[in-house]
């Protein structure tokens, strides 16, 4: 496996760039802070990772009419999108055989709370209906790249950007497709807020990853796409690679709806199958980005795996979501663009709010910014649905 | 207390979705957790909730659910001392 | 395989007795007794979509003889949107307060599929594809790259999707749904927009080895996500052409007209490249949804194994001795389409 990567578009509560994405992270600047523009009860005292424009902005950005029917997903969607297009310097997309895979949990979830009663009272907001619905905000985004050709989606909770990364590796390997965009995006909407809270793992402070006293995760939105070509393309189109997605690998935790199993299972199954596909031993990786979201149960599943994999010798490893936040199905996208950064600054990320080490276990994640040789990356994603995603980035 | 743990079993399966069950299936010294009712962790959340909106008790930490919903029993003790409503 | 429908035809022997409707704008799913299928404990906690899912998924492994699948791969269009519903209604109602976790956990677009995993224990590759028309047609196409590549031996595919009142009121709002004035519902002579909305669920067991019982060969597909109607026949022919097939090549065409006068044109057309074969529909018997296509492809598959073709699915008088290759075509609203060809065994 190895396929090309020749573009990335992202925006998140750290940058509304790649550049600026790179320049946050490396001058230890989180994105998190309370809500502004969602009216909640829970407004002053969680956490998030918010991008600071309203959808009205955001709009402008794309230069949509006025009265367009985007839900926040697909705007910050098609940003991510179209600055990714460009970064792959594409100037027509369909002129080899060309494919979208979005990934997305919210969906127009933030319209059809804000008009649940009001459609049937407002004419003027039923144009939001059909916003709702996660295929008409991939066709949204793809309209906006000018694509005709396959698109479709993939809904896994958090690992769903990861998940669209794989299959979008295996159709340019498979030469099914030529050039394909995928990534992930998720705005934040009073459904996830809330629905986070009754799970109790929302935390009211700057989230810890692989911290003994963590609280739990600070949610985040954001959109991420990476553009991946084919060898025939980036020969005759002379392109410059970023760095090449080379293994991956999904499983099922198979234990409980939302919770991971104890010795992390479907996160061990994952990463053995990403190592399996890119023929590499786990020696060979140089950092790992971690799922990390800070709730008990994720960091002890995800870091019990992890030594199972890696033994005693774990590599330089952070999770960074005390940046972003959780961006949900946007997360893998937006760690992916990440991960390439890393690569090609040889860079690692520390692990921003830890303070104490996890009682069951000796593991401590990268706490400085840290410059050395990088290779090989890998990235974890876990999702409810025990969804469990691994992606391994190389330089060559 | 006796009514109020003829309530609360009635509210149990009420909001659990237990169909199958009734009240009388439920002992009052039967472990709720576990092997007797066999409920999960999601449920834990659910109960919380449930103090809260029935009897005004709010648990900053979930963790704190074990003990108190170990039975009916319990259950009952904890909210006939702590309730608010 | 294994198919829950508007029509009875989880246990029944093919299309064995169906009843046509012309008078619901809306028809639910003939729900199978659950009780042996799923224990009261997991039950509880599900909405109709998970339960169907589960239901046409077990058929489809015990007519395969498979225990479990390496692979889960899912399809829906709207996902579980009765516990989205619930958990939303809730949150608005009670201003954020009292709100309980089982209807969110439950409403992510993957539980179907994960479901399925958790019952069977099973821990192998698990996607969900949500993009409206093409979420069976996304499965397919992943399961096939894998069974092609033998990453993967058996992948159980399917697709579940679900009415919930509160969206149905939202489709009828914007005539998604057809109104109470455009009765009687007819799909082939229809004179209004809109569709008769439905539900279901359909799996099926792909392996990369024939069985004796087996159903079809699926030979290919493809994905568009927009085409103007003057665009379907190239459409068509390159995706024969790439597949070293011609017109004449295909025996049966089974094509998605659900009775929208808008869109149905994009049916006509391709009916009239077609018009030397019989043509089979669908919808009249299961309805519109996201995934109704996994119903017809269902009655593909059905038709290829038994090969004959039920007279309440004919579009047209035209009689074929024996059937070898079966072409689908899907789209809605001019958008998602979709091509799969099968072929006998």
């Amino acid at each position: 496996m190895k396929v090309a990567i020749t573009g990335m578009g992202i925006i998140s509560s750290i940058g509304n760039t790649v550049e600026e994405n790179f320049h946050s992270l490396v001058s230890l600047k989180t994105g998190l802070s309370t809500i502004s523009n969602i009216e909640t009860i829970h407004k002053d005292i969680i956490k998030v990772g918010e991008i600071k424009l309203t959808n009205e902005q955001l709009a402008e950005q794309l230069n949509l009419p006025s009265d367009n029917n985007y839900s926040r997903t697909a705007l910050l969607g098609a940003i991510a999108a179209k600055q990714a297009v460009e970064n792959a310097k594409i100037s027509d997309m369909n002129a080899y055989k060309s494919g979208l895979i979005s990934a997305t949990s919210v969906g127009g979830m933030d319209m059809t709370e804000k008009y649940y009663y009001e459609y049937f009272e407002n004419e003027a907001c039923q144009k939001y209906i059909t916003s709702h619905d996660i295929g008409d905000n991939s066709q949204k985004i793809a309209n906006c790249i000018g694509l005709k050709g396959m698109v479709t989606t993939i809904s896994t909770a958090c690992s769903s950007a990861a998940n669209a990364i794989m299959l979008g590796a295996r159709l340019i390997q498979s030469g099914e497709l030529d050039r394909i965009v995928v990534g992930g995006t998720d705005a934040l909407a009073k459904f996830t807020i809330n629905g986070f809270k009754t799970l109790m793992i929302l935390s009211d402070d700057y989230n810890a990853p692989f911290d003994n006293n963590r609280k739990g995760l600070n949610l985040g939105e954001a959109a991420a796409f990476l553009v991946l070509e084919s060898e025939t393309i980036v020969k005759n189109e002379n392109k410059e690679v970023l760095a090449y997605v080379t293994g991956f690998g999904n499983a099922n935790d198979a234990f409980h709806q939302t919770a991971s199993s104890e010795n992390g299972d479907g996160a061990f199954l994952a990463m053995n199958k990403a190592f399996k596909m890119a023929k590499i031993q786990p020696s060979e990786i140089d950092y790992i980005n971690a799922h990390g979201t800070a709730t008990p149960n994720n960091d002890l599943s995800e870091g019990r795996a992890i030594i199972r994999i890696f033994g005693e010798n774990v590599p330089d490893f952070s999770s960074t979501k005390p940046f972003t936040g959780h961006t949900l199905a946007a997360a893998a996208g937006i760690e992916a663009v990440y991960s390439v950064l890393a690569l090609q600054n040889n860079v690692v990320y520390p692990n921003l709010n830890f303070k104490t080490n996890m009682e069951e276990f000796n593991l401590t994640p990268q706490l400085t910014l840290k410059e050395k040789e990088i290779h090989h990356v890998l990235s974890n994603s876990f999702g409810f649905g025990g969804n469990c995603s691994t992606l391994i980035f190389s330089k060559n | 207390m006796e009514a109020l743990k003829q309530e609360l079993k009635s509210k149990i399966i009420e909001v659990l979705n237990l169909e199958d069950i009734a009240i009388e299936d439920i002992n009052d010294n039967d472990p709720l957790f576990g092997d007797g009712l066999g409920l999960d962790s999601i449920d834990a959340l659910e109960l919380i909730v449930l103090l809260d909106k029935e009897y005004g008790i709010r648990l900053a930490d979930p963790k704190q659910g074990k003990a108190i919903f170990e039975s009916i029993e319990t259950m009952a003790a904890y909210i006939a001392e702590n309730r608010t409503k | 395989m294994g198919c829950v429908s508007s029509q009875d035809t989880y246990e029944t022997s093919f299309l064995e007795s169906v009843e046509i409707n012309t008078t619901e704008n809306i028809v639910y799913a003939k729900q199978p007794s659950y009780k042996e299928l799923i224990p009261p404990a997991a039950a509880r906690r599900m909405a109709k979509g998970v339960k169907m899912g589960i239901a046409a998924s077990t058929k489809a492994l015990k007519e395969a003889n498979v225990e479990v699948p390496d692979a889960i791969i899912t399809g829906t269009g709207m996902g579980c949107i009765e516990d989205s519903e619930k958990f939303l209604k809730a949150l608005i109602d009670n201003n954020e307060e009292y709100l309980t976790p089982t209807n969110f956990i439950q409403s992510t677009h993957n539980t179907v599929g994960a479901q399925i995993a958790l019952g069977l224990g099973c821990k192998g590759y698990n996607f969900t594809y949500v993009n409206g028309s093409i979420s069976f047609e996304s499965a397919l196409l992943d399961a096939k790259l894998q069974l092609e590549n033998e990453e993967e031996n058996t992948i159980l595919v399917g697709a579940a999707d679900e009415t919930s009142s509160h969206t149905m009121e939202l489709f009828k709002l914007v005539n998604i749904i057809k109104k109470e004035s455009d009765l009687p519902y007819s799909v082939l002579d229809s004179n209004s927009s809109g569709v008769v909305y439905s539900e279901g669920a359909t799996f099926v067991t792909l392996e990369n080895v024939k069985k004796e019982n087996s159903y079809a060969v699926l030979e290919a597909l493809q994905i568009q996500n927009e085409l103007n109607i003057d665009e379907v026949e190239s459409f068509i022919t390159s995706f024969l052409d790439k597949n070293h097939l011609k017109i004449q090549d295909i025996d049966v065409v089974v094509l998605g007209n659900n009775g929208d006068i808008n869109f149905d044109t994009y049916y006509t057309a391709v009916g009239s490249l077609f018009d030397q074969i019989p043509q089979v529909y669908y919808k009249h018997l299961c309805g519109e949804f996201n995934t109704a296509s996994a119903f017809g492809f269902w009655v593909a598959a059905s038709i290829l194994k038994n090969q004959a073709i039920p007279k309440v699915v004919k579009m047209n008088s035209i009689e074929k001795a024996t059937f070898s290759k079966v072409l689908l075509y899907n789209q809605f609203q001019g958008k998602d389409h979709s091509l799969v060809l099968l072929s006998k065994c």
